[in-house]
């Protein structure tokens, strides 16, 4: 980095409270950011989200748009934006596929273009360490060189995929803005995202003879992260792990729930036509999550960030009852 | 006549000489860097490993009878890439080369061998093999451990090997390089071993138009029925583990460079089979 831009960074951040636009802030881990990036240190946040923000203190903005309108780009015009932190790639596995696709690919090359074109500092992505795929020739850790074969076998996946390809290209690209890509383990806490969900089922299907390895990390944790990458001179691609790995089943029994465990050629069909009635909110190809194991390494987030998880294996496993 | 009379004999022998081994001691000895649920890294666990190990060990004190020479020079920690011949149809010699390195040295150490990337996709052994310390084999996997000072037990012949027919017996297959590039680039002292009697626990032949219709290296079928080898024979297993051997290089070297250290490894454990099947008195006994 050259000492202009290092000079342009200290500049804006001595006279006011650097601002961060936020996407996707709306959902209860948007909630759990934001509250660590305002309340503990002090930024000025701005939210971006096609849902209403509810319970939203009264110093953060909040604007109800679609990340692909003119509105989401005023947002950035006035060229004081220090920071993006773009949580809001859209999951629903309700949605219509080609609006899903559009709103995440669309949406999340605009806010790219906006990044690029009003000068924006730091970018930083949420990205999932599902992006690599559970495959049964996995490595048992993988790094971030790792390719991204989770669209192979999962359709569903090819958007987060995609973005993360697309931001990635940025990271490279774009050298006057820090980019940080983060690959979380499955994220916990009191959310609803598909981990937290599955592991709040009272008997959750399992896969009969498959108990594979998994890795969970502290939403507060994940959130912690973010507030590391977001400092300067932090740019790349961090895998984030949580504290530690234990077979599913060991966490299932932590928590007390009974799981079912059914053959694993009956539980496509059966998943299948109970995603389809409306039962369930898993698409099949989730089960793979359930079989084999997809672990990443996160030495490198360890080393060059500093990030190391605070909670504990049993407070991260215990973390998806916790209260709102 | 004569021969039955032995044949209790030795039964009734077997029946005292058989060390008692303390197998909780021995689990309690074993380094794991277990988490506070009890499982490392790549899944394994003391209590299922304690399990798995007293029918291991009924079947290498029992059924296999099996005699480790020279478990002196396997080294009482840090890393190390066991390297053996590899034969028999099935890996039991895998099981036997894991049970001595357990049960025989003053402190137990626990090898760690790499399974095919099918077996994640088989219920239960799915699981099982890794609690049991099993890994599936690819580099990362082994670098990873060896940073560790753990031991992997490698059978660089691999398929080649373990289905070679009964023809080919004590006569070493190819040998693949990649355990000499972790060797290399993990500074890990290799400890050569040959495994005497594995061959004849299957005598197997091998049908080449199946071999070449179905695409494997080698169609094994044993002469008697099922025909296809799914029980060993009670043959004796005798385990002969020679010196830790180091080497020096660059890991990227060219083939013909790293050849030449393959072939010292392969050379030394034919000719530890050579000696063992000289010294050996009976292939049952």
């Amino acid at each position: 980095m050259s000492s202009g831009e290092q000079q342009a960074i200290t500049d804006r951040s001595i006279p006011r409270p650097k601002k961060v636009v936020i996407t996707g802030i709306s959902g209860r881990f948007g909630h759990i950011v934001a509250r660590r990036l305002h309340h503990d240190l002090g930024w000025s946040i701005v939210g971006l989200d096609r849902r209403p923000m509810s319970g939203r203190p009264k110093d953060i903005e909040h604007h109800q748009v679609d990340l692909r309108s003119k509105k989401a780009r005023d947002m950035f015009r006035q060229g004081d934006v220090d920071a993006l932190v773009h949580l809001g790639v859209m999951h629903d596995p309700r949605a219509r596929p080609a609006e899903l696709y559009s709103w995440n690919i669309t949406g999340t090359t605009k806010l790219l273009e906006y990044c690029s074109a009003y000068r924006v500092p730091k970018v930083v992505l949420l990205s999932s360490a599902n992006v690599y795929g559970p495959r049964p020739d996995n490595p048992q850790f993988l790094t971030e060189e790792a390719p991204l074969l989770a669209a192979q076998r999962f359709p569903q996946m090819r958007d987060l995929v995609e973005i993360d390809h697309l931001v990635s290209t940025f990271l490279w690209r774009a050298r006057e803005t820090e980019t940080v890509i983060l690959r979380p383990v499955h994220i916990v806490g009191p959310m609803h995202n598909a981990p937290s969900n599955y592991l709040r089922i009272d008997r959750p299907p399992t896969l009969l003879g498959f108990d594979p390895m998994v890795q969970l990390v502290h939403a507060e944790d994940v959130a912690e992260a973010i507030a590391m990458a977001l400092q300067p001179n932090r740019r790349g691609i961090y895998n984030i792990t949580g504290p530690g790995e234990v077979p599913l089943s060991a966490v299932l029994k932590e928590l007390g729930r009974e799981p079912r465990s059914i053959p694993h050629p009956m539980a496509r069909p059966i998943l299948g036509l109970a995603f389809r009635l409306g039962f369930s909110s898993f698409p099949v190809a989730e089960l793979d999550f359930i079989r084999y194991v997809c672990m990443v390494d996160g030495r490198r987030a360890a080393a060059e960030l500093g990030f190391r998880p605070r909670f504990g294996l049993r407070e991260t496993i215990h973390a998806v009852d916790d209260p709102v | 006549m004569l021969r039955a009379v032995g044949l209790i004999d030795r039964l009734r022998q077997l029946r005292t000489n058989t060390p008692a081994d303390d197998i909780d001691g021995r689990t309690k000895a074993l380094v794991v860097h277990g988490n506070e649920f009890g499982f490392d890294s790549f899944g394994m666990s003391k209590a299922s490993l304690r399990r798995a190990i007293i029918v291991a060990r009924w079947l290498y004190r029992h059924y296999f009878r099996a005699e480790a020479f020279g478990i002196e020079h396997l080294p009482p920690s840090g890393r190390m890439i066991v390297v053996s011949n590899h034969s028999g149809q099935l890996p039991f010699d895998g099981l036997v080369i894991a049970s001595a390195c357990f049960l025989e040295p003053p402190q137990p150490r626990m090898v760690r061998a790499m399974v095919e990337f099918f077996v994640p996709t088989v219920p239960f052994a799915s699981y099982l093999f890794s609690r049991w310390g099993q890994i599936t084999g690819t580099p990362e996997n082994c670098r990873r451990l060896l940073s560790a000072e753990e031991a992997v037990l490698v059978f660089p012949e691999g398929a080649r090997g373990i289905s070679k027919p009964f023809s080919k017996r004590y006569q070493l297959a190819e040998f693949g390089k990649g355990f000499m590039r972790l060797a290399l680039e993990t500074g890990s002292p290799i400890v050569p071993v040959a495994v005497i009697g594995a061959e004849e626990q299957a005598p197997a032949i091998n049908v080449k138009p199946l071999a070449r219709l179905l695409k494997t290296p080698a169609f094994p079928v044993v002469p008697y029925p099922p025909f296809i080898a799914p029980v060993p024979l009670p043959v004796k297993y005798r385990l002969h583990f020679g010196e830790p051997m180091h080497f020096t290089g660059d890991a990227d070297d060219d083939d013909e460079i790293l050849d030449e250290k393959v072939k010292q490894v392969r050379n030394r454990i034919q000719s530890m089979i050579h000696v063992g099947l000289r010294e050996r008195e009976h292939v049952f006994w």
